[in-house]
Protein backbone atom coordinates (compact mmCIF):
# COMPACT_ATOMS: atom_id res chain seq x y z
CA UNK A 1 0.00 0.00 0.00
CA UNK A 2 1.38 3.41 -0.92
CA UNK A 3 2.09 6.12 1.63
CA UNK A 4 -0.69 8.26 0.10
CA UNK A 5 -3.35 5.58 0.50
CA UNK A 6 -2.11 4.54 3.93
CA UNK A 7 -2.44 8.10 5.19
CA UNK A 8 -5.98 8.43 3.85
CA UNK A 9 -5.63 9.91 0.35
CA UNK A 10 -7.33 13.12 -0.69
CA UNK A 11 -9.39 13.34 2.50
CA UNK A 12 -6.22 13.42 4.58
CA UNK A 13 -4.71 16.11 2.39
CA UNK A 14 -7.85 18.24 2.74
CA UNK A 15 -7.66 17.92 6.52
CA UNK A 16 -3.98 18.80 6.49
CA UNK A 17 -4.00 21.80 4.16
CA UNK A 18 -5.76 24.29 6.46
CA UNK A 19 -3.73 23.22 9.49
CA UNK A 20 -0.47 23.41 7.57
CA UNK A 21 -1.12 26.73 5.84
CA UNK A 22 -2.24 28.35 9.11
CA UNK A 23 1.09 27.37 10.70
CA UNK A 24 3.01 28.78 7.73
CA UNK A 25 1.15 32.11 7.77
CA UNK A 26 1.66 32.53 11.53
CA UNK A 27 5.43 31.92 11.32
CA UNK A 28 7.40 35.17 11.52
CA UNK A 29 10.37 33.52 9.80
CA UNK A 30 8.51 32.86 6.53
CA UNK A 31 5.17 34.64 6.46
CA UNK A 32 6.57 37.65 4.55
CA UNK A 33 6.97 35.42 1.48
CA UNK A 34 3.16 35.22 1.37
CA UNK A 35 2.34 38.94 1.65
CA UNK A 36 0.07 40.04 -1.17
CA UNK A 37 -0.46 36.59 -2.68
CA UNK A 38 -3.96 35.39 -3.51
CA UNK A 39 -4.92 33.17 -0.58
CA UNK A 40 -7.18 30.84 -2.57
CA UNK A 41 -4.63 30.18 -5.31
CA UNK A 42 -1.96 29.75 -2.67
CA UNK A 43 -4.10 27.21 -0.80
CA UNK A 44 -4.34 25.13 -3.99
CA UNK A 45 -0.54 25.20 -4.24
CA UNK A 46 -0.18 24.18 -0.59
CA UNK A 47 -2.50 21.28 -1.32
CA UNK A 48 -0.42 20.27 -4.33
CA UNK A 49 2.70 20.37 -2.16
CA UNK A 50 1.12 18.23 0.58
CA UNK A 51 -0.21 15.76 -1.99
CA UNK A 52 3.30 15.36 -3.33
CA UNK A 53 4.90 15.08 0.12
CA UNK A 54 2.38 12.41 1.06
CA UNK A 55 3.27 10.39 -2.02
CA UNK A 56 0.10 11.22 -3.92
CA UNK A 57 -0.39 11.74 -7.65
CA UNK A 58 1.60 14.64 -9.08
CA UNK A 59 3.53 15.51 -12.19
CA UNK A 60 5.84 18.13 -10.76
CA UNK A 61 9.38 17.95 -12.04
CA UNK A 62 12.51 19.40 -10.51
CA UNK A 63 12.38 22.05 -13.23
CA UNK A 64 8.84 23.08 -12.17
CA UNK A 65 10.07 23.43 -8.59
CA UNK A 66 12.96 25.64 -9.71
CA UNK A 67 10.81 27.90 -11.87
CA UNK A 68 8.03 28.11 -9.28
CA UNK A 69 10.36 29.31 -6.53
CA UNK A 70 12.89 31.38 -8.50
CA UNK A 71 11.18 34.68 -7.58
CA UNK A 72 11.37 33.72 -3.91
CA UNK A 73 15.03 32.71 -4.12
CA UNK A 74 15.62 36.20 -5.55
CA UNK A 75 13.98 37.55 -2.39
CA UNK A 76 16.34 35.57 -0.17
CA UNK A 77 14.66 32.17 0.23
CA UNK A 78 17.23 29.88 1.88
CA UNK A 79 17.72 26.72 3.95
CA UNK A 80 16.40 28.37 7.13
CA UNK A 81 13.05 28.97 5.45
CA UNK A 82 12.98 25.49 3.94
CA UNK A 83 13.64 24.05 7.39
CA UNK A 84 10.75 26.07 8.82
CA UNK A 85 8.37 24.57 6.25
CA UNK A 86 9.69 21.07 6.99
CA UNK A 87 9.00 21.73 10.68
CA UNK A 88 5.39 22.71 9.94
CA UNK A 89 4.89 19.65 7.74
CA UNK A 90 5.98 17.39 10.58
CA UNK A 91 3.94 19.28 13.18
CA UNK A 92 0.81 19.19 10.99
CA UNK A 93 1.02 15.44 10.45
CA UNK A 94 1.72 14.86 14.15
CA UNK A 95 -1.31 16.98 15.03
CA UNK A 96 -3.44 14.86 12.69
CA UNK A 97 -2.12 11.72 14.44
CA UNK A 98 -0.31 10.30 11.44
CA UNK A 99 2.03 7.48 12.63
CA UNK A 100 5.70 8.41 12.99
CA UNK A 101 7.08 6.12 10.31
CA UNK A 102 4.72 7.64 7.73
CA UNK A 103 5.69 11.17 8.79
CA UNK A 104 9.31 10.17 8.21
CA UNK A 105 8.45 9.01 4.68
CA UNK A 106 6.62 12.26 3.91
CA UNK A 107 9.54 14.30 5.28
CA UNK A 108 11.95 12.37 3.06
CA UNK A 109 9.89 13.15 -0.05
CA UNK A 110 9.67 16.86 0.84
CA UNK A 111 13.40 16.92 1.65
CA UNK A 112 14.17 15.56 -1.83
CA UNK A 113 12.93 18.85 -3.37
CA UNK A 114 15.29 21.07 -1.33
CA UNK A 115 17.92 21.69 -4.02
CA UNK A 116 15.36 22.49 -6.71
CA UNK A 117 13.25 24.73 -4.46
CA UNK A 118 16.30 26.71 -3.34
CA UNK A 119 17.72 26.85 -6.87
CA UNK A 120 21.00 25.15 -5.96
CA UNK B 1 -16.89 7.13 -27.96
CA UNK B 2 -17.93 10.40 -26.27
CA UNK B 3 -17.32 13.70 -28.04
CA UNK B 4 -16.03 16.89 -26.50
CA UNK B 5 -17.39 20.11 -28.03
CA UNK B 6 -15.28 23.23 -27.51
CA UNK B 7 -15.57 26.53 -29.37
CA UNK B 8 -17.96 25.01 -31.93
CA UNK B 9 -15.54 22.18 -32.78
CA UNK B 10 -16.18 18.56 -31.91
CA UNK B 11 -13.37 16.22 -30.83
CA UNK B 12 -13.31 12.45 -30.20
CA UNK B 13 -12.32 12.00 -26.57
CA UNK B 14 -10.74 8.53 -26.59
CA UNK B 15 -9.44 7.05 -23.35
CA UNK B 16 -7.87 10.19 -21.93
CA UNK B 17 -9.17 13.17 -19.99
CA UNK B 18 -10.76 16.25 -21.53
CA UNK B 19 -7.46 18.04 -20.94
CA UNK B 20 -5.60 15.32 -22.88
CA UNK B 21 -8.15 15.49 -25.67
CA UNK B 22 -8.12 19.28 -26.07
CA UNK B 23 -4.35 19.74 -25.76
CA UNK B 24 -3.84 16.94 -28.32
CA UNK B 25 -5.89 19.08 -30.71
CA UNK B 26 -3.85 22.22 -29.94
CA UNK B 27 -6.55 23.87 -27.84
CA UNK B 28 -4.69 25.94 -25.23
CA UNK B 29 -6.04 24.95 -21.80
CA UNK B 30 -3.89 26.18 -18.90
CA UNK B 31 -2.70 23.31 -16.70
CA UNK B 32 -0.04 22.53 -14.12
CA UNK B 33 -0.25 19.47 -11.87
CA UNK B 34 -2.49 17.34 -14.12
CA UNK B 35 -3.56 15.46 -10.99
CA UNK B 36 -6.78 17.18 -9.95
CA UNK B 37 -5.10 19.23 -7.27
CA UNK B 38 -3.94 22.67 -8.42
CA UNK B 39 -7.21 23.65 -10.20
CA UNK B 40 -5.34 25.51 -12.96
CA UNK B 41 -7.21 23.58 -15.69
CA UNK B 42 -10.70 24.48 -14.44
CA UNK B 43 -13.35 24.57 -17.18
CA UNK B 44 -17.12 24.75 -17.24
CA UNK B 45 -19.60 22.32 -18.79
CA UNK B 46 -22.27 24.04 -20.89
CA UNK B 47 -24.08 20.82 -21.89
CA UNK B 48 -23.81 17.24 -20.66
CA UNK B 49 -23.00 15.68 -17.31
CA UNK B 50 -19.74 16.06 -15.46
CA UNK B 51 -18.54 12.96 -13.56
CA UNK B 52 -18.37 13.68 -9.81
CA UNK B 53 -14.67 12.79 -9.73
CA UNK B 54 -13.93 15.82 -11.89
CA UNK B 55 -15.41 18.15 -9.23
CA UNK B 56 -13.47 16.85 -6.22
CA UNK B 57 -11.97 19.70 -4.19
CA UNK B 58 -13.84 22.56 -5.91
CA UNK B 59 -15.70 25.09 -3.81
CA UNK B 60 -19.41 24.15 -3.67
CA UNK B 61 -20.41 27.35 -5.50
CA UNK B 62 -18.21 26.33 -8.44
CA UNK B 63 -19.40 22.73 -8.45
CA UNK B 64 -23.09 23.71 -8.67
CA UNK B 65 -22.27 25.84 -11.72
CA UNK B 66 -20.79 22.79 -13.49
CA UNK B 67 -17.21 23.87 -13.19
CA UNK B 68 -14.82 20.91 -13.27
CA UNK B 69 -11.15 20.01 -13.59
CA UNK B 70 -10.31 19.08 -17.19
CA UNK B 71 -7.39 16.84 -16.14
CA UNK B 72 -9.68 14.65 -13.99
CA UNK B 73 -12.67 14.57 -16.32
CA UNK B 74 -13.17 11.32 -18.24
CA UNK B 75 -16.55 11.92 -19.88
CA UNK B 76 -19.04 9.06 -20.19
CA UNK B 77 -21.20 10.91 -22.69
CA UNK B 78 -20.98 13.86 -25.10
CA UNK B 79 -20.14 17.10 -23.36
CA UNK B 80 -19.79 20.77 -24.37
CA UNK B 81 -17.20 22.74 -22.46
CA UNK B 82 -15.73 26.25 -22.28
CA UNK B 83 -12.94 28.07 -20.49
CA UNK B 84 -14.38 30.01 -17.52
CA UNK B 85 -14.00 33.50 -19.00
CA UNK B 86 -15.62 32.64 -22.34
CA UNK B 87 -18.95 31.46 -20.98
CA UNK B 88 -21.04 34.58 -20.55
CA UNK B 89 -23.47 36.00 -23.06
CA UNK B 90 -24.37 39.67 -23.52
CA UNK B 91 -27.86 41.17 -23.51
CA UNK B 92 -29.83 44.40 -23.37
CA UNK B 93 -31.52 45.73 -20.25
CA UNK B 94 -33.69 48.79 -19.65
CA UNK B 95 -33.24 51.10 -16.68
CA UNK B 96 -36.44 51.15 -14.62
CA UNK B 97 -35.36 53.13 -11.53
CA UNK B 98 -32.45 55.24 -10.30
CA UNK B 99 -32.22 56.46 -6.69
CA UNK B 100 -29.54 57.85 -4.41
CA UNK B 101 -28.86 55.26 -1.66
CA UNK B 102 -26.43 57.73 -0.08
CA UNK B 103 -24.40 60.69 -1.40
CA UNK B 104 -21.93 58.45 -3.29
CA UNK B 105 -23.93 55.35 -4.20
CA UNK B 106 -26.75 55.03 -6.72
CA UNK B 107 -29.25 52.19 -6.69
CA UNK B 108 -29.94 51.13 -10.28
CA UNK B 109 -32.79 48.78 -11.19
CA UNK B 110 -32.72 47.02 -14.54
CA UNK B 111 -35.19 44.92 -16.47
CA UNK B 112 -33.29 42.52 -18.75
CA UNK B 113 -34.60 41.97 -22.30
CA UNK B 114 -34.50 38.22 -21.68
CA UNK B 115 -34.29 36.27 -18.46
CA UNK B 116 -31.01 34.67 -17.44
CA UNK B 117 -30.13 32.51 -14.46
CA UNK B 118 -28.12 34.08 -11.65
CA UNK B 119 -27.58 33.82 -7.92
CA UNK B 120 -27.82 36.76 -5.53
CA UNK B 121 -24.27 38.00 -4.99
CA UNK B 122 -22.90 37.18 -8.43
CA UNK B 123 -21.80 40.07 -10.65
CA UNK B 124 -22.59 41.28 -14.15
CA UNK B 125 -20.64 43.56 -16.47
CA UNK B 126 -22.22 46.90 -17.22
CA UNK B 127 -21.13 48.32 -20.59
CA UNK B 128 -20.77 52.06 -21.15
CA UNK B 129 -19.79 51.20 -24.73
CA UNK B 130 -18.46 48.05 -26.40
CA UNK B 131 -14.93 48.62 -25.09
CA UNK B 132 -15.67 49.92 -21.60
CA UNK B 133 -17.31 47.84 -18.89
CA UNK B 134 -17.16 47.39 -15.12
CA UNK B 135 -18.31 44.60 -12.82
CA UNK B 136 -21.24 45.24 -10.49
CA UNK B 137 -22.63 42.78 -7.97
CA UNK B 138 -26.29 41.83 -7.89
CA UNK B 139 -28.10 42.80 -4.70
CA UNK B 140 -31.40 41.38 -5.99
CA UNK B 141 -32.72 37.89 -5.26
CA UNK B 142 -34.09 35.95 -8.27
CA UNK B 143 -36.57 33.91 -6.18
CA UNK B 144 -38.22 37.15 -5.00
CA UNK B 145 -38.99 38.08 -8.60
CA UNK B 146 -37.06 41.33 -8.24
CA UNK B 147 -35.59 43.36 -11.06
CA UNK B 148 -31.79 43.40 -11.24
CA UNK B 149 -30.54 45.70 -8.46
CA UNK B 150 -27.04 47.22 -8.59
CA UNK B 151 -25.29 49.60 -6.18
CA UNK B 152 -22.97 51.88 -8.15
CA UNK B 153 -20.42 53.89 -6.18
CA UNK B 154 -19.05 57.09 -7.69
CA UNK B 155 -15.36 56.41 -8.31
CA UNK B 156 -13.28 59.60 -8.76
CA UNK B 157 -12.41 59.70 -12.47
CA UNK B 158 -14.30 56.43 -13.03
CA UNK B 159 -15.32 56.00 -16.69
CA UNK B 160 -18.35 53.82 -16.09
CA UNK B 161 -19.52 55.10 -12.70
CA UNK B 162 -19.07 58.70 -13.89
CA UNK B 163 -21.25 57.95 -16.90
CA UNK B 164 -23.86 56.26 -14.69
CA UNK B 165 -23.99 59.27 -12.35
CA UNK B 166 -23.99 61.95 -15.06
CA UNK B 167 -25.88 60.45 -18.00
CA UNK B 168 -27.90 57.33 -17.21
CA UNK B 169 -31.70 57.90 -17.19
CA UNK B 170 -34.78 55.83 -16.51
CA UNK B 171 -35.89 54.27 -19.82
CA UNK B 172 -32.36 53.97 -21.24
CA UNK B 173 -31.39 50.66 -22.81
CA UNK B 174 -27.90 49.46 -21.91
CA UNK B 175 -25.77 46.37 -22.55
CA UNK B 176 -24.95 43.99 -19.71
CA UNK B 177 -23.38 40.54 -19.48
CA UNK B 178 -24.84 37.45 -17.91
CA UNK B 179 -23.83 36.83 -14.30
CA UNK B 180 -20.63 35.20 -13.06
CA UNK B 181 -18.73 34.81 -9.81
CA UNK B 182 -18.67 32.33 -6.99
CA UNK B 183 -19.64 34.64 -4.13
CA UNK B 184 -23.17 33.40 -3.37
CA UNK B 185 -25.20 31.29 -0.94
CA UNK B 186 -25.45 27.52 -1.33
CA UNK B 187 -28.09 25.89 0.94
CA UNK B 188 -25.96 22.83 1.75
CA UNK B 189 -25.42 23.54 5.47
CA UNK B 190 -28.47 25.33 6.90
CA UNK B 191 -27.06 25.32 10.44
CA UNK B 192 -23.66 26.82 9.58
CA UNK B 193 -22.85 30.24 11.08
CA UNK B 194 -22.07 32.86 8.43
CA UNK B 195 -19.96 36.00 8.85
CA UNK B 196 -20.39 38.74 6.22
CA UNK B 197 -18.07 41.76 6.05
CA UNK B 198 -18.38 44.66 3.59
CA UNK B 199 -17.04 48.12 3.02
CA UNK B 200 -18.84 50.71 0.87
CA UNK B 201 -20.87 49.31 -2.01
CA UNK B 202 -19.48 45.84 -1.21
CA UNK B 203 -22.72 45.64 0.75
CA UNK B 204 -24.61 44.95 -2.50
CA UNK B 205 -23.80 41.24 -2.93
CA UNK B 206 -24.13 40.62 0.80
CA UNK B 207 -27.61 42.22 0.87
CA UNK B 208 -28.58 39.71 -1.83
CA UNK B 209 -26.86 36.75 -0.15
CA UNK B 210 -28.45 37.45 3.26
CA UNK B 211 -31.97 37.64 1.85
CA UNK B 212 -31.35 34.55 -0.28
CA UNK B 213 -30.15 32.61 2.79
CA UNK B 214 -33.15 33.74 4.88
CA UNK B 215 -35.50 32.79 2.03
CA UNK B 216 -33.90 29.33 2.02
CA UNK B 217 -34.65 29.02 5.74
CA UNK B 218 -31.04 29.28 6.89
CA UNK B 219 -30.90 28.47 10.63
CA UNK B 220 -27.31 29.37 11.56
CA UNK B 221 -26.25 32.89 12.44
CA UNK B 222 -25.96 35.53 9.69
CA UNK B 223 -23.73 38.26 11.15
CA UNK B 224 -23.27 41.30 8.91
CA UNK B 225 -20.64 44.00 9.54
CA UNK B 226 -20.65 47.03 7.23
CA UNK B 227 -17.77 49.50 7.42
CA UNK B 228 -17.61 53.20 6.55
CA UNK B 229 -15.49 56.24 7.50
CA UNK B 230 -18.51 58.05 8.92
CA UNK B 231 -22.25 57.66 9.45
CA UNK B 232 -23.15 59.13 6.05
CA UNK B 233 -21.55 56.16 4.25
CA UNK B 234 -24.19 53.62 5.24
CA UNK B 235 -27.24 52.74 3.16
CA UNK B 236 -30.08 50.21 3.09
CA UNK B 237 -30.01 50.81 6.86
CA UNK B 238 -33.77 50.67 7.41
CA UNK B 239 -34.10 47.53 5.28
CA UNK B 240 -31.33 45.80 7.22
CA UNK B 241 -32.67 46.90 10.61
CA UNK B 242 -36.08 45.57 9.64
CA UNK B 243 -34.56 42.22 8.63
CA UNK B 244 -32.76 42.09 11.99
CA UNK B 245 -36.05 42.68 13.81
CA UNK B 246 -37.89 39.97 11.91
CA UNK B 247 -35.12 37.32 11.86
CA UNK B 248 -33.51 36.40 15.18
CA UNK B 249 -30.50 34.76 13.50
CA UNK B 250 -29.60 37.89 11.50
CA UNK B 251 -27.60 40.74 13.04
CA UNK B 252 -26.44 44.00 11.47
CA UNK B 253 -23.53 46.03 12.84
CA UNK B 254 -22.56 49.26 11.04
CA UNK B 255 -18.96 50.19 11.95
CA UNK B 256 -17.53 53.73 11.85
CA UNK B 257 -13.75 53.87 11.44
CA UNK B 258 -13.16 57.61 12.07
CA UNK B 259 -13.79 59.74 15.14
CA UNK B 260 -13.74 56.81 17.50
CA UNK B 261 -14.27 59.05 20.52
CA UNK B 262 -18.02 59.06 20.09
CA UNK B 263 -20.13 57.21 17.56
CA UNK B 264 -23.93 57.51 17.53
CA UNK B 265 -26.02 54.87 19.29
CA UNK B 266 -26.47 51.73 17.20
CA UNK B 267 -23.01 51.97 15.61
CA UNK B 268 -19.75 50.23 16.52
CA UNK B 269 -16.48 52.20 16.58
CA UNK B 270 -13.47 50.87 14.68
CA UNK B 271 -12.33 49.24 11.47
CA UNK B 272 -14.98 46.80 10.29
CA UNK B 273 -12.64 43.78 10.23
CA UNK B 274 -11.38 44.48 13.75
CA UNK B 275 -14.92 44.81 15.10
CA UNK B 276 -16.09 41.62 13.38
CA UNK B 277 -13.13 39.60 14.69
CA UNK B 278 -13.42 41.01 18.22
CA UNK B 279 -17.08 39.91 18.31
CA UNK B 280 -16.29 36.52 16.74
CA UNK B 281 -12.75 35.47 17.69
CA UNK B 282 -13.22 31.78 16.84
CA UNK B 283 -14.45 31.17 13.30
CA UNK B 284 -13.93 27.40 13.22
CA UNK B 285 -16.72 25.91 11.12
CA UNK B 286 -17.98 29.29 9.87
CA UNK B 287 -18.62 30.36 6.30
CA UNK B 288 -17.30 33.82 5.45
CA UNK B 289 -18.27 36.36 2.75
CA UNK B 290 -16.00 39.37 2.13
CA UNK B 291 -16.74 42.21 -0.30
CA UNK B 292 -15.44 45.72 -0.78
CA UNK B 293 -12.09 47.48 -0.71
CA UNK B 294 -9.32 45.11 -1.90
CA UNK B 295 -7.10 45.93 1.11
CA UNK B 296 -9.87 45.00 3.53
CA UNK B 297 -10.78 41.87 1.56
CA UNK B 298 -7.20 40.58 1.36
CA UNK B 299 -6.52 41.24 5.03
CA UNK B 300 -9.84 39.68 5.99
CA UNK B 301 -9.22 36.54 3.93
CA UNK B 302 -6.06 35.90 5.87
CA UNK B 303 -7.36 36.92 9.29
CA UNK B 304 -10.63 34.98 9.11
CA UNK B 305 -8.60 31.96 7.97
CA UNK B 306 -6.20 32.36 10.89
CA UNK B 307 -9.24 32.70 13.17
CA UNK B 308 -10.27 29.18 12.15
CA UNK B 309 -12.43 29.44 9.01
CA UNK B 310 -11.51 26.82 6.42
CA UNK B 311 -10.15 28.13 3.11
CA UNK B 312 -12.98 26.34 1.31
CA UNK B 313 -15.53 28.32 3.33
CA UNK B 314 -14.17 31.79 2.52
CA UNK B 315 -15.78 33.64 -0.41
CA UNK B 316 -14.61 37.03 -1.58
CA UNK B 317 -15.12 39.71 -4.20
CA UNK B 318 -12.43 42.40 -4.21
CA UNK B 319 -14.63 45.23 -5.52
Amino acid sequence: MSLYNEIGGEGAVNAAVDVFYRKVLKDDRIKHFFTGVDMSKQAAKQKAFLTMALGGPNNYTGEDMRKGHAHLVAKGLNDTHFNAVMEHLGATLTELKVPGHLIAQAAAIAESTRKDVLGK
Amino acid sequence: MPKVVYGGQSYECGEGSILDCLTAHDVAVPSACRSGVCQTCMMRALKGNVPEKAKVGLQPTLAVQNYFLACSCYPQEDIEVALPELVRGKLEASVTRIEYLNADILGIRLKPARSFAYKAGQFINLFKDTATARCYSLASVPALGEELFLNVRRVPGGLVSGWVFEHLKVGDSIAISEAAGDCFYVPDKPGQDILLIATGSGLAPLYGIIRDALLNGHQGRLSLYHGSYNASGFYLVEELQKLARTHRNFSYVPCISEGEAGVPAGYAAGMVLDVALADNPDLSGWRVFLCGHPDMVNAAKQQTFLAGASMRDIYADPF
